[in-house]
């Protein structure tokens, strides 16, 4: 049965599956492991980027993509859940529409830059990817009327997630909101995960290969490529719902900035490129070493991070969880 | 056969569609001269990259790297030599201004090599890890510009002989874009020449074309390559300084906010076409000041709309190469 | 006997997956024309590439005026004295026609007896002396390709299909230029499909098939032999071009 939710895709090392059992059980049951409002927190957003990652993992690792505009889609279904909260109130109808409106600007977008621009080379795609991200930052900026500008949007969520609410001794609406973001998070990564070790995933992957002969055999290469944009695009969206849902405000600088695209380009390139859980590795070094590493390292710890990354694309393209799996 | 002289006549067209919709002349003089000066700073970043590129089909995306470490080595050297900055005297101003961006040129070049060696040269030909490894380079020397100069941003403030402005009757022209658009000219004189007129430039040329045959032909274009991209870092660290300047505030993330202008001048003059980075810098500088005056919002996006309809227009950009 | 000027032994080459040469041997002397023949896709470009270096043997032996050259990068094995016509001509669209020959000339300006004798083989391009050559026709197109490969003495010239799509006057006019070369100190290998070009200019010839040369030999008796050429060109009594 294991094996089946996994969609047969298995650690194949004992060292990945303990670890991604320490992390499983680690974000399961945090509230009470690490009690604490920053430790939670922590928990809360290795959960959404461990899902932003891995929407990227299957952009960058399984299609061949790369896209500096992926922060994007995280951005609009962040915002679509924080402006519809603002301006409709906080209830979950208002939650229902700001997903399903977002999720709808995200694939539509997708679908536009994959028929625009899949066609282009490699690096046309990459640089027009990121002109686009900067223009869209930009434009979250500057449309303070609908986005908060720079300050972003502060909203008040609906009533089962403030932590004022109370149902029963020692549940509070934190913890179902912390449980809301761990369990969403958990099915999309099943959902990617299954997405991948199906026909459409080998697809990809035989395209990511060799183009020309996948185009050649008769795979529509624009088709699998856009569809697959399509997919990492709501998924990213739905990440950024979460964030939403669990920050309570929403600004430029946490869900569009450079910065988190950075942050996900190491995760799954030092966690493992194509191998989804190298995404899940990734993302819980990445975060841990963002609120905790700083004590130990000062504040350069990027700096090692970044030298990691480029030795990692030399040497080690399956990273963290291929060098786990060698053994 | 003539030159397709067609791509230059948009600069002019630009500036006298704009001139309707700005209104007054004294602000369209301004704003003309402000946008040619920004035009060429970019210009002057950007040519390096289009050769590069051209040439061997490498695009750096940490080519902000050196503009950020130009921007800081010719701001520390300006506050180093703080009372030729301050004097008011134009001599001494380019006394200190001369030393400053020259060490910016030198420190980005030699930087350039070392990212050539180290970063760029084992991954030729293969794009992927090419767009990964030059993004992780510069990740890496954003980091390493905050050790060695500390996080917080530096403040710079223009010479004082260069700052305010040239009044001819109602016009205004601020005299600090004066000297960017004599700087960037004369850059611009500099390679075309070289291009033209040297076996170098020629050798140059002929790679951009067909980098096999120029093998072929017993020249060792491997090395050519290295001498370009230093060339192409150390033109990045003059814009960055200059561009620092006109910026005054210095912070290390200075390259990359201006790296997407810069990708997408080179993409609409062509890759590997420096005549064209020229023309569509200029576009480029001209649009964002027209349209920054005009509907401040979106500057950044009209930038975006020119390079989609010159796209739609010539796909492969102003000037596409011939390749092999 | 003198040691060939060129020889392969064993070459074989690969490109990425595909085996296109599988063990080639031949010999090219001092001196004189050797036609490389062959059906489409037997190797003979492949042959030339690998020669110069373009493309490398994974195994065999390439030796040049008793050099083993068969690592050597293009530049190096370029300045040893050998010229490369490739199939596509790679003039330089960009360039000028006299820009094209400065970058041919390696050692200096041109030398203008050379020049002169260019100018009145291949009149074209003196009239489009100062203009790009992206503008000439195929024709002149290949005829700068030969001048750039002559520009200055070299002990080897290698021409990839040198009649390719041009106009009966021009090959003509591109025969007699060739018999001129090779009676002077140049040595001279060309792929070629057009036999009747080939049996005109070639002192000796190598035939290529399937990777391999399947035959060897001078020229005369290869054109004689009608049986020969239909076996290994497909050629039959009346199909010259």
């Amino acid at each position: 049965m294991l094996r089946s939710l996994l969609s047969d895709d298995t650690p194949r090392s004992r060292w990945l599956a303990i670890a991604l059992l320490a992390i499983l059980v680690g974000l399961a049951f945090a509230p009470f492991l690490f009690p604490g409002a920053k430790s939670l927190n922590v928990a809360a957003r290795i959960c959404v980027f461990i899902v932003l990652a891995a929407s990227f993992d299957l952009l960058l690792g399984y299609t061949g993509i790369v896209s500096f505009a992926h922060t994007m889609f995280f951005g609009i279904g962040a915002y679509g859940v924080a402006i519809a909260l603002t301006r409709l109130g906080a209830g979950w109808d208002a939650v229902a529409i700001g997903v399903g409106a977002s999720l709808v600007l995200a694939i539509v977008l997708a679908v536009l830059i994959g028929l625009f621009s899949l066609r282009l080379r490699t690096i046309f795609f990459a640089m027009i990817t990121l002109a686009v991200a900067s223009a869209v930052l930009i434009l979250a900026s500057q449309l303070s009327d609908i986005t908060g500008g720079e300050d972003g949007l502060n909203y008040r969520l609906p009533m089962a997630l403030r932590p004022s609410f109370r149902p029963f001794e020692g549940v509070t609406g934190r913890l179902l909101d912390y449980y809301l973001v761990f369990f969403v998070s958990l099915a999309l990564m099943l959902a990617l995960l299954r997405i991948v070790n199906s026909p459409f995933g080998s697809v990809l992957m035989a395209i990511r290969e060799n183009p020309f002969r996948a185009e050649a055999i008769g795979y529509r290469t624009v088709v699998y490529r856009t569809l697959a944009s399509c997919i990492a695009a709501a998924t990213a969206a739905l990440a950024g719902a979460l964030l939403a849902l669990w920050s309570s405000q929403t600004s430029p600088d946490t869900t569009l900035s450079f910065d988190i695209m950075v942050d996900i380009l190491l995760m799954v390139v030092i966690g493992g490129m194509g191998t989804m859980y190298g995404a899940v590795i990734g993302a819980v070094l990445l975060v841990l070493a963002q609120n905790y590493l700083q004590a130990l390292v000062g504040d350069r710890w990027l700096l090692w991070l970044g030298v990691a990354f480029i030795l990692c694309v030399y040497f080690f393209p399956t990273g963290i969880v291929g060098r786990l799996r060698r053994r | 056969m003539k030159r397709d002289w067609l791509p230059l006549v948009l600069i002019p067209m630009l500036a006298a569609a704009a001139f309707p919709l700005v209104g007054s002349s004294s602000s369209w003089v301004t704003l003309t001269v402000a946008g040619l000066a920004m035009g060429l700073m970019i210009f002057v970043m950007a040519s390096g990259l289009t050769l590069t590129f051209g040439l061997m089909d490498v695009l750096n995306f940490g080519h902000g790297a050196f503009i950020a470490v130009g921007a800081f080595v010719a701001a520390s050297v300006m506050l180093a030599l703080g009372t030729w900055m301050q004097a008011d005297s134009l001599w001494l101003n380019l006394a200190a201004f001369l030393p400053a961006v020259l060490a910016a040129m030198a420190v980005s070049g030699v930087l350039g090599l070392a990212f050539e060696r180290v970063i760029v040269r084992p991954v030729y030909g293969q794009h992927l890890k090419q767009i990964l490894v030059t993004t992780g380079g510069l990740i890496v020397a954003e980091q390493l510009l905050k050790v060695v100069w500390g996080p917080d941003q530096i403040t710079l403030a223009r010479p004082t002989a260069l700052r305010g402005a040239i009044l001819l009757g109602d016009i205004a022209i601020e005299k600090y874009r004066l000297l960017a658009v004599i700087v960037g000219l004369i850059v611009f004189a500099a390679l075309a020449l070289t291009l033209s007129r040297t076996r170098i430039g020629l050798l140059i040329r002929a790679g951009v074309e067909n980098g096999e045959m120029v093998e072929a032909l017993g020249y060792r274009i491997r090395r050519l390559f290295v001498g370009v991209f230093v060339v192409g870092s150390a033109l990045a660290g003059l814009g960055g300084g200059m561009w620092g300047l006109y910026q005054e505030t210095i912070t290390a993330a200075i390259g990359a906010q201006v790296i997407v202008l810069v990708f997408i001048v080179i993409i609409i003059g062509g890759l590997g076409s420096v005549g064209g980075c020229f023309i569509g810098a200029l576009l480029v500088g001209l649009t964002a000041n027209y349209i920054g005056f005009l509907a401040p919002k979106v500057a950044l996006g009209s930038n975006i709309l020119l390079m989609a309809l010159i796209l739609l227009w010539r796909p492969q950009g102003l000037y596409p190469v011939a390749k092999r | 006997m003198p040691e060939p000027l060129l020889s392969l032994r064993g070459v074989k080459t690969n490109i990425g997956r595909y085996h296109i040469l599988h063990g080639v041997e031949f010999e090219v002397a001092e001196g004189g024309l050797t036609m490389l023949l062959g059906r489409n896709g037997a190797g003979k470009t492949t042959t030339l590439r690998t020669i110069m270096g373009l493309w490398r043997a994974h195994e065999g032996e390439i030796r040049f005026a008793g050099r083993d050259i068969a690592k050597l990068p293009t530049p190096d094995i370029a300045r040893l004295g050998i010229a490369y016509v490739p199939e596509s001509m790679a003039i330089f669209g960009d360039l000028t026609v006299h820009e094209n020959l400065i970058l041919a000339a390696r050692s200096g300006p041109p030398d203008q007896k050379r020049l002169d004798w260019i100018f009145a083989r291949f009149e074209a391009l003196k009239r489009f002396w100062h203009l790009p050559a992206g503008n000439l026709s195929g024709g002149q197109k290949q005829m700068l390709a030969v001048a750039r490969a002559i520009i200055e003495p070299r002990r080897l010239l290698l021409i990839d299909e040198p009649t390719k799509g041009l106009a009966p006057a021009i090959i003509a006019n591109m025969i007699a230029a060739f018999r001129e070369l090779k009676d002077g100190s140049s040595t001279l290998l060309v792929v070629e499909q057009n036999f009747a070009f080939a049996r005109q200019l070639g002192d000796t010839v190598a035939v290529m098939d399937d990777g391999k040369v399947a035959h060897a030999g001078g020229m005369a008796a290869f054109a004689a032999d009608a049986g020969l050429q239909q076996h290994l060109l497909g050629l039959g009594m009346g199909e010259h071009q």
